[in-house]
This record gives structure tokens, C-alpha cells and sequence, in this order.
């Protein structure tokens, strides 16, 4: 009786354990992210690459919540308190643009929630604002400008022109190519965010005496831009990062892009196992091909799929511990984060050819800077 | 001013008030502001914190659309820049609490003046820079009427949006975050059911404020600038400092709000200050029914939770709203007090 | 700064101003006509953008585009005008500002719903594409010239229509006495009907013909909407010489404001930060005109009716 007694509360205990333990286990990660509006196409490509790497590992524990910020600030804020007020959610990530990601950063990782961003990389968050619970799978912001100036430096270019919209993010992006460029540059010109008439600013490329134009303009802002200087027949070359040449973008600008280079952490044609796989399965799934966004969204869930596999977010020593480790295949080769949780990376450089179809692509055309760091990390101390 | 003509302007005032006490629109007063009241409380005993700020979310854009209203609805003055004092209330909030958190100086000229997160004095200087702007806003516009008031209210709005989109020192476009929020003596702000109370009794004062005003003389000559210009002229009233008087109460009120709802998001940014903002205080004063004391909290309520509701289930929420709006503007003209109090009397 | 970049940049303000006539002379003339503020007039730009790109897309004539455009944006001019806008004539302006607010969110989010939220993109025909030698020895588009010429070709079309037709005359005595032109037989439902979609088709064509030089997105006719504010209260709301002027002014201050204060300020000031406060001042600068002008002609350069 005794024995039986033993045996059957043994049972209930472990029963009761089991399932404790399968609650623990379960995952939640909400993801902000831009579905409508102008940049949506950057939010759908990060879901997309996400939701292919959780559906590859085949875990039924992970639970992916999707949310659409609008790329509105207020919104994704006020997305951000709902998923961890409402719905409890370990982790958080999504964001594509810089602006919504200050909104929202600082106070979830504040209230002790992790935040691994597969985009947005703003200055203040690599540097002064940095925390322990914030990792950026993607670059910070200035990466790609200033490997565009050392390349352009490399390359012999004297005389740049610079062009890029006024407010936060073009700042930083001409002070970025500045910094590694070095050297003079004839102009910078900028214009109003979200413009759409070039005329007057193309008149004053062409009126200067630049030899090569370098330029930020994300979006549709760059669709604009470069129809117009196909348009006005400048004869100059043209060079950006590649926020301003995904594949979506320059299919629509149609031959105008072609010829213009631009700097990438990621190109389809990169030659790794781990690349190769993604492109192709990516094109099955979704019958497109992957963008850097939609890279940058795939890296971000294997980061937090490896990191899961050793520890749990609930015990915030550990997780952040085997996070930091980074012990995952990425699809740009090799990866690490540096001391402020942002890749040190190699930075390649594209050329805009014609593809196959008749359509314009981009082609890995080498290497622009090798292990390259912000350099904001010198401001954070964590 | 000269008695007998001011008896004769608060004709109408005073057949109000010689209504029952607790008519129909009194008692749908009453309701709302108890529900808008009691379902934080709700929320907090069923553990669904989120719901409280969305109440406070409630009661700001309430108390945005009351000021709105006072120039709208009391005024006649159909101000399509009111996202101008809501942002620059927000923005004060914002700078404020930038400085605070830096420890660096607002001003080194002509005083030294440090940041600071003590929320009346942000309100105080929320209040005294949002009536300076409606003092040069209004001065300028009040001399158009129509649609020219409309627009040139528009273009003043446009004119502070463009200039914080490409202002670097804070934040440019990409707006300024409050990372701890600003604290109010002998209070934890920190506390959402105490932050919702604090935005609740800032609501209840500014409806106070209108309801007190509008009772004054100084109501009853608004109200006659609105209706019959002329008949307020003879009485020897010039209607243009009793415009301007009520446009920058207007705008006082909205700014608060625009403080309130800066340190609710966490967040400033010229997103407050675009013409989209303008346009959505205006529909929740016109959900609510202009010119009824309480129309901003029922539009706003009904705003929110259609934003909240709608939102959760289609990415096309808007097209929703266009809907509702635009059988609102054509069948429903009394907004939704007018389908739950009936008319208002006085029209 | 050389004589022929000015005058370059001059040409790229009276094309700015070309685009915002058309806009603006719609808006001005339903005003005039009906006595209606249409906020939802940037959506029959947006339309006209839409359809020229789709049906361009789907043909692969950018003429047949630009037809199905105009005609897309006139035919959703006249239904709109049915449906929902002659319930406003009689309203005040606030109920007209809202309602037609209403309209932008259901055109946008009922654009967005069609055809996705990935901008489209529209070529510029093979003949129109490339540029001229201008005197000077600097290059211009060729398309954009072309639409300065349709801005022109439509302001002598709108002048010669109102000044030599019957419909000319009715709009005129819609100008001055609405209640008048009812009593002399007119049907004034159908005279209103065939004023606001041609407003919306003038919006389509700019709206079509601009589609080629941007990307076609949801959104792109809010911008150009608020332009066209600007313009038809500088000239007058009502007056189609005021929105002529008013177009052109804007087109010019607006283009010249943006490449010439931020020269002026780097007199005085580094690089970076003169183009960054010249940039800042430049955006705001039209708003700025705008407010002068009001505050000295308060119902404009050229007031139509009182």
C-alpha cells in the first residue's frame, strides 16, 4: 500500500514536472515588423526569411507572433507593450527602419525583454545607449556607406559628389562613407525625406566637377532618383549601399540601375553551403529571390534557434551568454558580434548587371572592406 | 461693454440652463466618463495591464479633441493645424526629458536652463509656448476666413512638421525617445493605472475649463461670433480677440494632451505634428459631434477601440474608418452624441 | 553658379509648376463652380498613376496607358461626384473636409488592397526618353519638356474652354450666381458632374505622366495634393489665372529655394551643416511664401469670388 502510495505520487510529481518543464520550454518571439505602407516590401522579405528558418528546424515549440508597425514609431511602440504586456512574448525583433527601432529598443531591453535586430542598426544603440539585452544580427547603419568610401577610395575616385535625404540616418550615412573615404569630397547635397522630384539636384551634380556620385536613398526615393538620372543623360559613375538596390527596387527602376555598384554584407551568388541552401529553398517556398532582407531575417532566426537549443530565455545569464557566442551557419560565411553585440563582418560590393531574363540583377563583384566594426563601439560600455 | 446687449447674447445660454438637471445628454455624460473611468480598474483586477494604457490613450486624444472642439464646434474656427500644438506639447515633453536624462543644458543664453522631469512644469511650459504659437498662428490666420483659414492653419502645421523632420539637434525625422518617463511629486508614473489617473483628471479639468467657459459671457460672445458675426459687432464686441482668445485655449489644451501622449508612447516625433494628425483629432471631435461638451470622449473611444479592434483584424483598418467617417459626415450628422442624446438644443 | 545652370533650374521650377497647374486648376475650378473643398483630389492623381502603370504594364504602350488613366481618373471623378460629393455642395466646409478626408483613406487603402503595397513603375516612352542640348551646352530631359508643353497646351485649352464654350459660359455663371444659371434652364447636376470629372482627369494626367519619372505608390498624391493647396490659396482660391501664377511661383521659389540657400548659407556656415539648415529652411520655404502672402492679401494674389 505503501509502496503504491510511493509510486503514485512519484507519478503525479512527474507528471507535474513534465509538464512544468514543457511550459518553461515554449518559446514566444514577437516580431515588429513593416508590412503596408511604402517600405513594405523590407518587412515581408525579414518575415519571410524568418519564418522559413523556424519552419526548417521543424520546432513546434517556437511560436512566432507577427505584427505590422506601419512604419510609424508611435505604432510600434505601442505594438511593442502589447506583446510583452499581453502576450508575455521571451524575445523581440522585426524592425526594419532606424527611427522605429529607437522608439523601441531602449525600453523593452530596459524591462529586462531581449531585442535581436535582423535590420535597424542607429548609431546611439551600437554606442553610448548599448545593452546587454540587445544584439544586431544585421550591421550597424553606417557599415555599408563606409565601406563604399574605402572601396571608392581604393578604386582611385578623387573628386565624389554626395547625395542623401536630411534627416538622421542620411547624415549619418554621408558622415559614415566620410569617415572611411578620408579624403575631400566636392558636394553634399541634401534633400527633403520622401522627395520625388530629382531635376534641380541632378542640374547640380552634373553642373559640379565630381567624377563619380555616391548616394542614400532608401526606398522609393531611390526608384525616383535613378529614373530621373537615366533620364538626364549626366555621364558619371554611380555608387550606394544596398538599401537602395534589393532586387525588388531595381527591378522596378528597370535598366537605369544598371552599371551602378553597391555595398552589401550579402549577396545571393556568395559562395557558401549554408548560402546556396537558403537561396535555393527561399526561391521554392516563396518564388522570388531572397533580398538581403530577407538574409538578414533567416541569420536572426538561426541565431535565436542555436541559442535555444542550450538555453532559455527566462534565465538571462545563459541565453545572453550562448547569444553572444553566435554559434550558427550564417549566410554570409563567417559571423561574430563584437563587444557592443554588432557584427564584425566583411562587407562585398555588387555590381547591377542584366540578368538572365532581361531583368537587372546583382552580381558579387568582390570584396569592399574586410572585418569591418562601427565605430561606436568605443562608446559602450556594457 | 454694455449690459442690456450682453443679456440679450445669453438668450440662448440660458435657456439651457433652464433644462432638468439630469437630462438625457447629462446621463450619457455620465456613463461615458464612468466607463472611461472604472475599465482601467477592470483591467488592472484582471491582470490585463495593456488595457489601461490604452484607457489613457482614450483620454488623451479625448482631451486633444476638446480642444479642438473649443475652436471647431464653439468657435466655428476650423483649424486643420491642431497637430502643431499637439506635437510642440509633445516635443516639450520630449526635449525636456532628453536633457534630463543627459544632464546637458536646454538653454546657455540668455539664462541657463538644464532639462527636467517634472511633469507640471513641463506642462506650465507646454502651456505658455503653445499660446505664444496660437498667438502668431492665430493673429495671422484669424484675418482669413473659410477655407483659407483651413488652409493657412494647414500651413503653419506643415511649416513646424518640415522644420522637426529636418532639425538634427533632436532627433530630426527620426523622432526623440523618453526613456524614463517624466515624474510627478508624491506619484510613481512608472504605474499605469496611476499614469492613466493623472491623464484622466487632466481630461476632466479640461472639459471643466470648456464647460465653465462656455456658461461665461465670454462663451455666449464665441457663440454669437460663430452664428452672426454682425449682430455681435453692433452689440460694439469685436469678434477678433474673442477668436483669439478661444484659439489659443484651444491650443493650451491640445498642447497638454500632446505632453501626455509623448510620455505615454515613450516617444516624440514628427509623426505627431503631420497633417494626418490634424485630420484624425478633427474626425474624433466629428465621430463625437462637434460642438457637444463631451463629443471628444465619445469619438475618442470610439477611435481608439476601432483603431484596437479593426486594426487586430485586418491590415485595412483604415478603409474601415473612411467608411464609418464618411456615413457619419453624410447621415449621421450629430456624430455619435447625436444618436445617443439626441440633437443638441441650441443649433 | 553659370547663367545656364540657372536657367536649367529654372526650367526644372516651370515644370514643378506645370504639373502643380494641372492639380491645382481642378481643385480651383470646383471651388469656383460648386463652392467644395475636395481633399481627395490627390487621389485622382493617384489613379491616374495607377492605371497608366497597370495598363501600360499589361499592353506595353505607354500611350494607351496614358489614355486608360485620364479616363480612369475622370470616369472615378464623375462616380465619386455621384456617390458622395453632391450630397456636400450644400454643407459647410467642415463636413466637405471630412468627408473627402474619409475618401482619401478608402482610395488609399482600397489602392493598397488592389494592387499591393509594392510601388509600381511605369518607363518613359522610348521617343520621349533621352535629352536635348540646351543652349548653354547642358542637357535636359526631353520628357519633362514634354510636360511643360502639356501644361501649356492645357492652360490655353482651359482658357479658350471657358472663355469661347457653352460649357465655358455655364461655369462662369456658375462662378458668379449659382442659383441664376438653375433658372435659366441649365441642368446644374450634370454641369457639376462634368466640372469635377474634368478636375480629376487634368489630376489623372499629371498623375500619369509623372508616374513615369517616380515609383508609383500608394500615398503619392497626398504631397502634391498639399502643393496644390498652396498654390490655389496663393492665387485665390477660384481663380484660374491665380492658380496659374500660383503654380508657377511655387514651382520656381520651391526649385530655386532648394539649390540656391544652401550655396547662400555655406557663405557663413561649413558643408554639411549649410546644407543640412539650407535643406531644413529650403522645405519649408513655400509654406513661409504662403503665410506672407495671406497676411497681406488674405483671399490671395487674384480673389474670384467674395
Amino acid at each position: 500500500m505503501k509502496t503504491l502510495n510511493t509510486l503514485g505520487l512519484g507519478l503525479l510529481l512527474s507528471s507535474s514536472l513534465v509538464s512544468l518543464q514543457a511550459q518553461a520550454e515554449d518559446v514566444k518571439i514577437g516580431m515588429i515588423t513593416t508590412l503596408s505602407g511604402g517600405g513594405s516590401h523590407l518587412g515581408v522579405d525579414t518575415r519571410d526569411g524568418f519564418l522559413l528558418a523556424v519552419e526548417q528546424a521543424g520546432r513546434d515549440d517556437v511560436e512566432v507572433l507577427v505584427k505590422d508597425d506601419a512604419q510609424k514609431p508611435d505604432v510600434a511602440k505601442s505594438l511593442a507593450d502589447e506583446f510583452m504586456q499581453r502576450d508575455n512574448v521571451d524575445l523581440l525583433t522585426g524592425i526594419i527602419f532606424s527611427n522605429l527601432a529607437m522608439a523601441v529598443v531602449p525600453g523593452t531591453v530596459r524591462q529586462g525583454t531581449f531585442y535581436i535586430s535582423p535590420n535597424a542598426g542607429p548609431s546611439d544603440l551600437a554606442g553610448r545607449m548599448c545593452h546587454e539585452n540587445y544584439f544586431n544580427v544585421a550591421y550597424q547603419n553606417d557599415n555599408l556607406h563606409g565601406a563604399m568610401g574605402a572601396y571608392m577610395k581604393e578604386q582611385g575616385f578623387e573628386r565624389p559628389i554626395l547625395l542623401a535625404p536630411n534627416y538622421p540616418a542620411g547624415t549619418d550615412a554621408l558622415a559614415g562613407f566620410k569617415h572611411l573615404y578620408e579624403n575631400e569630397v566636392v558636394d553634399e547635397i541634401y534633400t527633403q525625406l520622401g522627395q520625388t522630384d530629382y531635376a534641380a539636384e541632378i542640374a547640380q551634380i552634373r553642373s559640379s566637377d565630381a567624377d563619380s556620385l555616391f548616394f542614400f536613398l532608401p526606398g522609393g526615393m531611390g526608384i525616383s532618383f535613378m529614373k530621373q538620372w537615366e533620364g538626364s543623360s549626366v555621364d558619371m559613375p554611380v555608387f550606394g549601399a544596398a538599401f537602395s538596390f534589393d532586387e525588388t527596387l531595381i527591378k522596378a527602376v528597370g535598366s537605369a540601375a544598371i552599371g551602378a555598384k553597391n555595398t552589401s554584407s550579402w549577396a545571393y551568388d556568395l559562395d557558401n553551403e549554408t548560402n546556396r541552401a537558403f537561396v535555393e529553398s527561399y526561391r521554392e517556398a516563396y518564388d522570388r529571390m531572397p533580398t538581403l532582407y530577407a538574409a538578414q531575417g533567416f541569420d536572426t532566426a538561426n541565431l535565436i534557434l542555436a541559442a535555444l537549443d542550450k538555453a532559455h530565455p527566462s534565465d538571462q545569464e545563459a541565453f545572453r551568454e550562448v547569444l553572444r557566442e553566435a554559434d550558427f551557419d550564417s549566410v554570409r560565411g563567417e559571423f561574430r558580434f563584437g563587444s557592443n553585440h554588432h557584427p564584425i563582418q566583411d562587407i562585398y560590393v555588387r555590381e547591377v548587371v542584366e540578368g538572365d531574363d532581361g531583368q537587372p540583377t546583382n552580381r558579387l563583384v568582390g570584396l569592399a572592406i574586410e572585418d569591418i566594426q562601427d565605430v561606436y563601439a568605443a562608446d559602450c560600455n556594457m | 461693454m454694455p449690459e442690456p446687449a450682453m443679456g440679450a447674447l445669453a438668450g440662448p445660454v440660458s435657456l439651457s440652463s433652464a433644462r432638468p438637471w439630469l437630462n438625457r445628454e447629462r446621463l450619457i455624460n455620465g456613463l461615458l466618463l464612468m466607463a472611461l473611468f472604472a475599465s482601467p480598474f477592470i483591467a488592472q483586477a484582471v491582470g490585463e495591464t495593456y488595457y489601461i494604457n490604452l484607457a489613457s490613450r482614450i483620454a488623451i486624444v479625448a482631451m486633444a479633441a476638446v480642444g479642438l472642439n473649443l475652436a471647431i464646434g464653439y468657435g466655428g474656427m476650423i483649424s486643420f493645424g491642431h497637430a502643431a500644438f499637439f506635437g510642440l506639447g509633445g516635443y516639450v515633453a520630449g526635449i525636456s526629458a532628453f536633457h534630463a536624462f543627459d544632464m546637458s543644458l536646454l538653454l546657455s543664453w540668455p539664462i541657463t536652463l538644464g532639462g527636467s522631469d517634472f511633469m507640471p512644469g513641463i506642462w506650465l511650459a507646454a502651456m505658455v509656448l503653445c499660446a505664444l504659437l496660437a498667438l502668431v498662428i492665430g493673429a495671422i490666420s484669424l484675418r482669413t476666413s473659410g477655407v483659407y483659414f483651413i488652409m493657412i492653419t494647414l500651413a503653419f502645421a506643415q511649416m513646424l512638421y518640415y522644420f522637426a523632420v529636418s532639425w538634427p539637434s533632436y532627433g530630426g525625422d527620426d523622432g526623440l525617445p523618453i526613456y524614463l518617463r517624466n515624474q510627478f511629486p508624491g506619484l510613481n508614473t512608472n504605474d499605469p493605472l496611476t499614469y492613466f489617473l493623472i491623464c484622466f483628471v487632466a481630461l476632466g479639468l479640461s472639459l471643466a475649463l470648456c464647460a465653465r467657459l462656455m456658461r461665461s459671457r465670454f462663451g455666449a460672445a464665441l457663440t454669437m461670433a460663430r452664428l452672426n458675426e454682425t449682430r455681435l459687432a453692433t452689440a460694439g464686441i469685436s469678434p477678433f480677440p474673442i477668436r483669439l482668445v478661444a484659439f489659443v485655449l484651444s491650443a493650451v489644451i491640445t498642447g497638454v494632451a500632446g505632453a501626455l501622449f509623448a510620455d505615454l508612447n515613450g516617444f516624440v516625433g514628427p509623426s505627431m505634428l503631420s497633417w494626418h494628425r490634424s485630420g484624425e483629432i478633427m474626425v474624433i471631435v466629428i465621430l463625437g459631434g462637434v460642438g457637444r461638451l463631451y463629443g471628444p470622449v465619445a469619438g475618442a473611444i470610439l477611435f481608439v477601440l476601432m483603431e484596437t479592434l479593426l486594426g487586430g483584424v485586418t491590415e485595412y483598418w483604415m478603409l474601415f474608418l473612411g467608411l464609418v467617417l464618411l456615413g457619419v459626415v453624410l447621415f449621421a450628422r450629430g456624430g455619435l452624441m447625436g444618436l445617443l442624446a439626441g440633437r443638441a438644443r441650441h443649433e | 553658379m553659370t547663367l545656364s545652370l540657372l536657367f536649367e533650374q529654372l526650367l526644372n521650377g516651370l515644370q514643378l509648376g506645370t504639373m502643380l497647374f494641372l492639380m491645382a486648376s481642378g481643385l480651383t475650378l470646383v471651388f469656383g463652380v460648386m463652392g467644395l473643398i475636395n481633399l481627395a483630389h490627390g487621389s485622382f492623381y493617384m489613379v491616374g498613376a495607377f492605371v497608366t502603370a497597370w495598363t501600360a504594364g499589361m499592353t506595353g504602350s505607354f500611350w494607351v496607358g496614358l489614355v486608360a488613366g485620364v479616363l480612369a481618373a475622370a470616369a472615378t471623378g464623375a462616380v465619386v461626384e455621384f456617390l458622395v460629393i453632391r450630397r456636400l455642395y450644400r454643407r459647410d466646409h467642415l463636413d466637405q473636409v471630412l468627408a473627402t478626408f474619409a475618401l482619401i483613406l478608402i482610395f488609399s487603402e482600397g489602392t493598397r488592397w488592389l494592387f499591393g503595397s509594392s510601388p509600381l513603375w511605369l518607363n518613359v516612352p522610348e521617343v520621349l526618353s533621352g535629352s536635348v542640348a540646351l543652349p548653354g551646352g547642358s542637357r535636359y530631359p526631353v520628357f519633362r519638356l514634354v510636360i511643360i508643353g502639356v501644361g501649356v497646351l492645357v492652360a490655353v485649352g482651359l482658357f479658350l474652354l471657358i472663355s469661347r464654350t457653352r460649357l465655358g459660359m455655364r461655369i462662369r455663371a456658375g462662378e458668379s450666381d449659382r442659383e441664376m444659371i438653375g433658372a435659366l434652364g441649365v441642368d446644374i447636376a450634370k454641369l457639376y458632374t462634368v466640372v469635377f470629372a474634368l478636375g480629376a482627369g487634368l489630376a489623372g494626367l499629371a498623375g500619369s505622366m509623372i508616374g513615369a519619372l517616380q515609383s508609383v505608390q500608394v500615398g503619392m498624391g497626398e504631397p502634391v495634393l498639399i502643393l496644390a493647396f498652396v498654390v490655389i490659396v496663393i492665387g485665390g482660391i477660384g481663380s484660374i489665372k491665380g492658380a496659374l501664377v500660383g503654380a508657377l511661383l511655387v514651382g520656381v521659389v520651391d526649385t530655386l529655394g532648394r539649390i540656391f540657400l544652401p550655396s547662400l548659407f555655406k557663405l557663413f556656415m561649413t558643408t554639411a551643416d549649410a546644407s543640412g539648415v539650407g535643406a531644413a529652411i529650403a522645405s519649408m520655404l513655400i509654406y513661409v511664401l504662403m503665410a506672407l502672402i495671406l497676411a497681406f492679401r488674405p483671399k490671395g494674389l487674384f480673389a474670384a469670388n467674395d
